[in-house]
């Protein structure tokens, strides 16, 4: 029955989750420790808005700056890792419903995730 | 405050916010959104870009815990996404239309109209009736009630995804889960029992919350040295919080969380019509 597979679905998708939220929070937590213990001097506070010199969805100076550890790009790492968990989910869902046969819902599952690819891509 | 004591509190202040946003179901969100603008004097575009990372933490987090009971419903989900991450494109975009005072007034009211709700549980009114559009859709299902299965059927499937649109701008504009918005659509409009539509909604913030994170990414309102104690402390306390949830549920505890929040809400209305953001 559809149910049972989609309960089965449903499980493998909330463990992927949670593995990916965890690795994603494991980033972040590294690169903001990194932040902390470094910066000396008063917090920046955040009061206006700059806009950030970087943009996050470079993925090219993210890494390059992972690289060198510094400790905002390994959080961007972190962040962008937690924004492609619930895309993730919708590549699956696209995946589970091809194999229960099902075209209404693998086009569903496919349109939501051209609107995650989208915004991503276009920012 | 150095950088040591003021991103401590930060990250205490969100554990709080996870905490409060789990116990009375509506989000850390919207509890972190308005006390780092209120009491820290954040910006406001940094406070929802931050609160827009907790939330798919939190959503992603709770995700395995939710699907083990089987009430949550795959289909409904991702059909329901369709008009949310539409609606959070709209609502991203917005952000950075609308002045900040006429975000901070929207986001007081839908502090309002939270608390407001989360005391006024629609009645539950299961539908079993055949609804044509909602089963050439496949929006229907059952779930477990003691050892036998409970059939339901989704009704008024437009306005349902009408009202899943609005929760999705609301998500964009205002970087928050909009689970009130969620339960008037999925319980009262579609009149799907309550524990299904509360754990797919919790399924589909995260994908609806991914779908303004580009936005914002790019527009720079998620800044590292913030996004980073608000996501890790939302998290944790929401953590907390949903395993708690159950020892407590008393009503007057839960008064107490809703006023907090209400008073919130009054605050931000103040501050954004006197023009103090």
């Amino acid at each position: 029955m559809s149910w049972q597979a989609d309960k089965k679905m449903d499980i493998v998708i909330g463990h992927m989750l949670r593995t990916g939220v965890t690795i994603a929070a494991v980033v972040v937590l590294t690169g903001w420790m990194l932040m902390v213990t470094r910066v000396t001097g008063p917090a920046p506070g955040y009061h206006h808005f700059h806009g950030v010199p970087a943009p996050v969805l470079k993925i090219a100076p993210v890494l390059d700056g992972v690289r060198q550890l510094q400790s905002a790009s390994i959080i961007q790492l972190g962040i962008l890792l937690l924004v492609l968990t619930p895309i993730f989910r919708v590549v699956f869902c696209v995946f589970g419903f091809a194999a229960q046969r099902d075209p209404l819902y693998v086009t569903v599952s496919a349109v939501v995730l051209t609107i995650l690819v989208y915004s991503l891509v276009r920012g | 405050m150095g950088m040591m004591a003021f991103t401590g509190w930060i990250l205490v202040t969100s554990v709080v916010a996870g905490l409060l946003g789990a116990l009375t179901g509506l989000g850390g969100g919207v509890v972190i959104v308005p006390v780092l603008v209120l009491i820290f004097h954040v910006d406001m575009h940094y406070a929802i870009g931050a609160s827009l990372i907790s939330v798919i933490a939190t959503s992603s987090g709770a995700a395995a815990a939710y699907v083990r009971d089987g009430y949550s419903n795959v289909r409904i989900g991702i059909f329901l996404e369709v008009a949310t991450t539409l609606g959070a494109l709209l609502g991203a975009y917005l952000t950075a239309k609308i002045a900040t005072p006429a975000i901070g007034i929207t986001f007081g009211l839908v502090l309002l109209y939270s608390a407001w709700s989360s005391f006024n549980r629609p009645p539950e009114e299961l539908n079993v009736e055949h609804d044509s559009l909602a089963s050439k859709l496949k929006l229907f299902g059952d779930y477990p009630v003691g050892n036998k299965r409970q059939e339901y059927t989704a009704r008024r499937v437009p306005l349902g995804f009408g009202l899943m649109f609005s929760a999705g701008t609301l998500s964009g504009l205002l970087g928050i889960g909009s689970g009130a918005v969620k339960v008037l659509a999925m319980d009262r409009a579609m009149s799907l029992p309550f524990k299904v539509s509360t754990t797919t909604s919790n399924f589909m913030i995260g994908v609806t919350a991914a779908a303004s994170a580009g936005l914002y990414l790019a527009r720079g309102y998620v800044t590292p040295g913030l996004a980073a104690p608000v996501m890790l402390g939302v998290l944790i306390g929401s953590l907390i919080g949903s395993r708690t949830l159950v020892k407590i549920n008393n009503r007057s505890l839960r008064l107490v969380f809703v006023l907090v929040i209400a008073v919130l809400g009054v605050e931000m209305i103040y501050s954004g019509a006197t023009g103090r953001f």
